[in-house]
């Protein structure tokens, strides 16, 4: 072998190995790299009030209520729902159907405390015109991608 | 292949070549950028929901995109400066690693500015922006171990060691937001299937990602250009020094 075959054959183990390690620790650090949990995940998660978190999800059609600076509304991943109040300004896109994710603590009542709400978008860009014309064919997937 | 490099990899050759080329890929770069940003301003459609912030994307997604590709370069040089030991490799790594890290920064400062009035916040510690953050810090690391020794041959191996190392971010960058749940959306363009965009603001965002290469790929032709000669600086002065010690 000649000392160029083996610097490569080093190289290349070296990176298979860094690469092998990185997928194990990302793995193993699992669900702490998540950004937020969803409603589902939440309720097999037995998170007490002494946590902050973030959930996220859609917001579900028909559940917002504002009383003054308070919105109350429900987020869902269209399996489980999280009743969320949140006192504060809202972001721009926030609105039903729309994704968000809140940071706050669940109260003793089940009811998710929210510090701050912070608008998702999807990956879909398109003219609001195109955008109605799917909904209006019927081929309009609300949120499908978001509350993944 | 080694025929391949002693064709083309050689400095002298690779001078005549990029002479050539430069012309070329600036004047690309200009009628790129130019028509791109026209489009992206004033003759595309506004976004259904993110209404006309959408246009900060095609400074932001193309400046993302050659940020990755920047350090593939660093990384792919690096790895031939390690094995095949070729003086251009050093030389190619050390002239891409500041322009990279141009593009990242630009990233980050567009995703930013585009996040507040999006998502309602400047930042978030989601996996996406955490990654694209490291790549920066990488870059910086790069360039500072470049220069971090009086001998610069020590220096160059360091800096490939690492760029090597910190290779493994770039998929993570990638699968970030597929992996995990992030607050920055999945990708819409590089992905299997259909982009999910619409083909009016496929069209600008397209233009200024070939712009923005033109551009990339000129500045480091430059660059290399310019280690090159500098390289050759160096050698003389040395020589003229022991010349004038005799």
């Amino acid at each position: 072998m000649t000392r160029k075959q083996r610097r490569l054959y080093f190289v290349l183990l070296g990176m298979l190995a860094l690469g092998g390690a990185t997928a194990l620790v990302l793995t193993a650090m699992g669900d702490t790299l998540v950004y937020f949990y969803t409603p589902s995940e939440m309720a097999g998660k037995q998170i007490g009030p002494d946590r902050r978190v973030r959930i996220g999800g859609l917001v579900e059609k028909g559940s917002v209520a504002k009383d003054h600076e308070t919105t109350n509304f429900t987020i869902t991943d269209l399996t489980a729902t999280l009743p969320v109040t949140y006192t504060g300004v809202l972001p721009d896109l926030f609105r039903e159907g729309q994704g968000v994710v809140a940071e706050g603590r669940i109260g003793r009542d089940g009811v998710f405390h929210a510090s701050e709400v912070l608008a998702k978008h999807d990956e879909k860009y398109m003219p609001k015109e195109v955008a109605e014309q799917l909904k209006k064919s019927g081929r309009w997937q609300e949120g499908a991608d978001t509350a993944k | 292949m080694s025929s391949f490099f002693d064709r083309y990899a050689n400095p002298t050759r690779f001078m005549r070549l990029a002479t050539a080329v430069v012309p070329w890929t600036a004047a690309a770069t200009l009628l790129l950028l130019g028509s791109g940003l026209y489009f992206a301003l004033f003759d595309s459609p506004a976004d259904y929901q993110q209404g006309e912030s959408v246009r900060i994307m095609y400074v932001h997604v193309p400046s993302a995109w050659l940020a990755m590709a920047g350090y593939s370069t660093v990384a792919v040089a690096s790895a031939f400066a390690l094995i095949w030991k070729h003086p251009l490799a050093d030389l190619v790594a050390r002239a891409a690693s500041p322009v990279g890290a141009c593009f990242a920064l630009l990233c980050l400062v567009t995703g930013s500015l585009w996040g507040k009035p999006m998502w309602g916040t400047w930042w978030a510690w989601d996996a996406r922006l955490t990654s694209v953050l490291i790549l920066f810090f990488l870059y910086l690391g790069h360039m500072a171990l470049l220069n971090a020794f009086d001998d610069a041959a020590r220096g160059a191996r360091a800096a490939a060691i690492l760029a090597l190392a910190g290779f493994v971010n770039v998929p993570v960058i990638k699968f970030s937001v597929d992996w995990w749940n992030t607050l920055h959306q999945p990708a819409s363009v590089s992905k299997m299937g259909m982009p999910s965009i619409d083909p009016r603001m496929l069209l600008p965002l397209m233009l200024m990602a070939v712009g923005y290469t033109c551009f990339y790929v000129t500045v480091l032709l430059l660059r290399v250009k310019g280690e090159i000669l500098s390289a050759k600086i160096r050698a003389l002065r040395l020589s003229l020094m022991q010349v004038a010690n005799q």
